[in-house]
């Protein structure tokens, strides 16, 4: 088993053993979940087997996050240089690339040559749309460091669900613009995932634009080129997508827009538990205060950390945005979902719940205090939410 | 020329060299950029929380 150690300038040995070291390789496993139900369907015959990825995904993971409990690997902020440098863990990034495309073109080859039922290519392409998901969550953890390797891996990964703004948006973007009302990719106290994600996915490719606008306006190359990094990624989105139409034909439409725009819903999923009704407050100059812990919703499940590459440990990511995720650190006292990133997107998906379960969470945080003025509100739900807690706005 | 870094990711903005992907040449001074110039690395910290480095 590695462990890193140092010593303090006090003469003390610190030392750290990242216990989920190897179970990292899960991360491997993920994207090619979809592959599982071809492979058992091409081997049987039976198209029942089709059904077996979202069982796996969606019926597993909230299960799994319960039965393996807490993480508490957790390291010492020392010793994450040490950490960032061990380079096992970025290359396992870089390998479920290619194999996010193994699966993106395995299962599109397969839906697009096998005569299947409705329900068998609906459970099918949703489990695709979801794993794609992933492929946008690696999209993050690569398109957020500094070198050129990694960015390309991002926006080529991010090719394959057509989310090739995503990158600029959210690092130039979101995490500029978190915890506020401006953030299309913040969600708002009163807000259901469905009216969020109505405002997030259009504002946030508008935000990504704007953003590589004024990039290329500053550099003095036209908007519409191939240095555009918007661009660059949904032109390979483009020669993918469109050239499986041409080899398969009209079933590839379905296919290609259910599963592109479920990799979307598993990104707006994951915006909309990330910060639900956080606020940054207005600094005197009139700018919004930096962004600190209690600004981002957290958990620290060890099955989700896996899959999700730590992005659970939220508030230490939006600290520190360019930390590679096996250093991302753990804080208690937090802002904390109740469960991980799987239970609660069922949850978000129930929005009554949703705010029954969420609400009272967020005016028992401690810098909030019950104040909903320190809290970002929906302005259509603001009316309604100040009469239920019996305040004035 | 000065440099001047980001102290919550370290990136550092260098007057002599710019920054090309950013569109701002070999030159262009700190003082002249927007104001509100957020760090291209982590979009956390402002323009004013950079710190010029010793010469």
């Amino acid at each position: 088993m590695h462990t890193y150690t140092m010593q303090t300038t006090e003469g003390q040995t610190l030392s750290y053993t990242d216990h989920k070291r190897w179970w990292w390789l899960l991360s491997l496993v993920n994207p090619l979940i979809p592959l599982f139900g071809v492979a058992g369907h091409l081997l049987t015959g039976n198209e029942l087997w089709l059904l077996v990825p979202l069982i796996l995904m969606f019926g597993l993971g909230p299960f799994f996050d319960w039965l393996f409990g807490e993480d508490e690997n957790n390291p010492p902020e020392a010793l994450v240089p040490q950490l960032e440098e061990d380079a096992y863990y970025r290359t396992l990034t870089y390998l479920t690339v290619p194999l996010h495309f193994l699966t993106f073109f395995g299962v599109a080859i397969w839906v697009g040559s096998q005569p299947l039922t409705w329900w068998g290519f609906l459970a099918l392409t949703t489990a695709t749309g979801f794993a794609d998901g992933f492929a946008i969550n690696t999209g993050h953890e690569l398109g957020h460091k500094r070198t050129k390797l990694e960015t390309w891996l991002a926006k080529i990964v991010l090719a394959v669900p057509g989310y090739g703004h995503f990158w600029i948006e959210h690092n130039r973007g979101h995490h500029r613009d978190v915890a506020t009302p401006e953030d299309p990719a913040s969600a708002r106290m009163g807000e259901s995932i469905y009216k969020f994600a109505r405002r997030e996915i259009p504002g946030a490719f508008q935000r990504a634009w704007m953003i590589e606008h004024e990039r290329l306006c500053r550099k003095g190359v036209p908007v519409w080129s191939l240095q555009n990094e918007v661009l660059q990624s949904y032109l390979i989105t483009a020669i993918m997508q469109v050239g499986l139409i041409a080899a398969f034909g009209w079933i590839m439409l379905p296919f290609l827009l259910i599963h592109n725009f479920l990799s979307w819903w598993v990104l707006t999923s994951a915006n909309y538990i990330e910060h639900y009704g956080l606020l940054r407050a207005t600094q005197p100059d009139g700018k919004y205060e930096r962004c600190q812990p209690h600004h981002s919703w957290n958990a620290n499940h060890k099955y989700s950390n896996l899959l999700l590459f730590h992005l659970q440990r939220h508030s230490d990511h939006h600290a520190n945005p360019t930390r590679r995720y096996q250093s991302l650190r753990h804080f208690p006292d937090l802002p904390s979902l109740p469960i991980g990133y799987y239970g609660m997107y069922l949850i978000a998906y129930l929005p009554g719940l949703w705010f029954k379960v969420m609400d009272k969470r967020l005016l028992a945080l401690p810098h909030v205090d019950g104040d909903l003025s320190r809290l970002n509100i929906d302005p259509d739900a603001r009316a309604a939410i100040y009469a239920r807690y019996r305040q004035t706005p | 020329m000065s440099k001047y870094r980001c102290p919550g990711c370290g990136y550092t903005y260098d007057e002599e060299t710019g920054d090309d992907h950013e569109g701002y040449p070999p030159g262009f001074l700190f003082a002249d950029l927007p104001e509100d110039f957020v760090c291209p690395a982590c979009a956390v910290r402002y323009k004013e929380d950079f710190i010029k480095e010793a010469d």
